[in-house]
């Protein structure tokens, strides 16, 4: 079933330490409660893309909010602030933890709300849902699409900002986890998808994992041309049946 | 992948963005997703002043074939001009 009418728009939500930033929220029309689910932007920034996924979300009958997790690195275009919070090293994990809470209990105190919540990340967002729901307890569903650095080998790439491999905090998951991902990544490697189901495999965690031939990273992307027409259809009704059976009330 | 790896170089000029000209003492590199171009990885340059805070910055999203062929030709610009002005 789909909800083509929806409606979208700024709101200012309330992060990590109480800071106040503003995310795209979107949700059907219909009067009805709706599961709600957070999506996770990736390290550029609060693109076009990523407003265009949660808008997706609402057609398909979700309530979904994307923060803006560089909101305090402004002002300017999400681009710009984008630019300087890369040139800074990144947000730190606490906060974007703190973000994603603040975003999730937005969803809940909303009257269309079914009370499940889930989120869902791409890229460095995909590392950061992984992230989240290791850390945060009320956690329903957790999508990770081609979450790089999961997996940190390199221990000298951990730092104040990231100062744990999230791989290392799976003892905390308590959401199923659906992961997707290309074969043909460099980051997550298929060796480190690997060793990263091993981990889940061994903690006796709920999750399913998905490989996709013939597709990189960020292959459900229409700008780019990684972008994979059949491998992105299947992966969305993947994403759409994980959390229809997760996030019912 | 999205990468956190960023190379500083310190430069001297001016550039050129949408409130005119700014003086710049920072290029920031990178290769990554790009924001605009239409390419899976691009090679980013960003011009900032990080003595004026870096709130503004002029930008370019770069091939990485492109990337390489600018390299060669600032360097080829350096050297033919160099040689030009010292004659």
């Amino acid at each position: 079933m789909s909800y083509p009418s929806l409606l979208a728009e700024t709101v200012t939500f309330t992060g990590h330490n109480g800071d106040r930033g503003e995310a795209y929220y979107a949700r059907p029309t219909r009067a009805e409660k709706f599961p709600g689910i957070v999506v996770v932007h990736h390290l550029p920034g609060w693109d076009e893309w990523i407003i265009e996924v949660v808008r997706k979300f609402a057609h398909h009958g979700f309530a979904a909010i994307s923060p803006h997790l560089y909101f305090r690195n402004g002002p300017g275009s999400p681009d710009d602030v984008g630019a300087r919070v890369r040139a800074s090293g990144g947000v730190p994990d606490d906060q974007v933890v703190g973000d994603v809470a603040g975003a999730m209990a937005f969803l809940r105190a909303q009257a269309n709300a079914n009370g499940k919540v889930a989120i869902i990340g791409f890229c460095s967002g995909g590392r950061h849902a992984y992230l989240c729901a290791c850390c945060i307890d009320n956690v329903d569903a957790v999508v990770d699409c081609w979450g790089g650095n999961v997996i940190v080998d390199d221990k000298t790439q951990l730092n104040a900002k990231r100062p744990v491999a999230p791989i290392d905090l799976t003892e905390n998951l308590r959401a199923p986890l659906l992961g997707l991902f290309g074969n043909d990544d460099q980051n997550p490697t298929p060796e480190h998808v690997n060793r990263t189901e091993a981990v889940l495999r061994r903690l006796g965690k709920n999750y399913e994992f998905h490989r996709y031939p013939d597709a990189g990273h960020a292959f459900f992307n229409t700008k780019r041309t990684a972008f994979r027409a059949e491998q992105a259809a299947d992966g969305w009704a993947k994403i759409f049946a994980f959390l229809r059976k997760h996030l019912a009330a | 992948m999205c990468s956190y790896i960023v190379e500083k170089t310190a430069v001297s000029g001016s550039a050129k963005g949408p409130n005119g000209w700014m003086r710049i003492d920072t290029a920031n590199v990178y290769f990554d997703h790009p924001y605009h171009a239409p390419l899976d990885h691009a090679l980013a340059i960003d011009f900032v002043c990080e003595a004026d805070g870096a709130n503004e910055r002029v930008a370019v999203e770069l091939s990485a074939d492109s990337a390489r062929a600018l390299v060669k030709n600032i360097l080829a610009a350096l050297t033919s001009g160099e040689g030009a002005h010292a004659a």
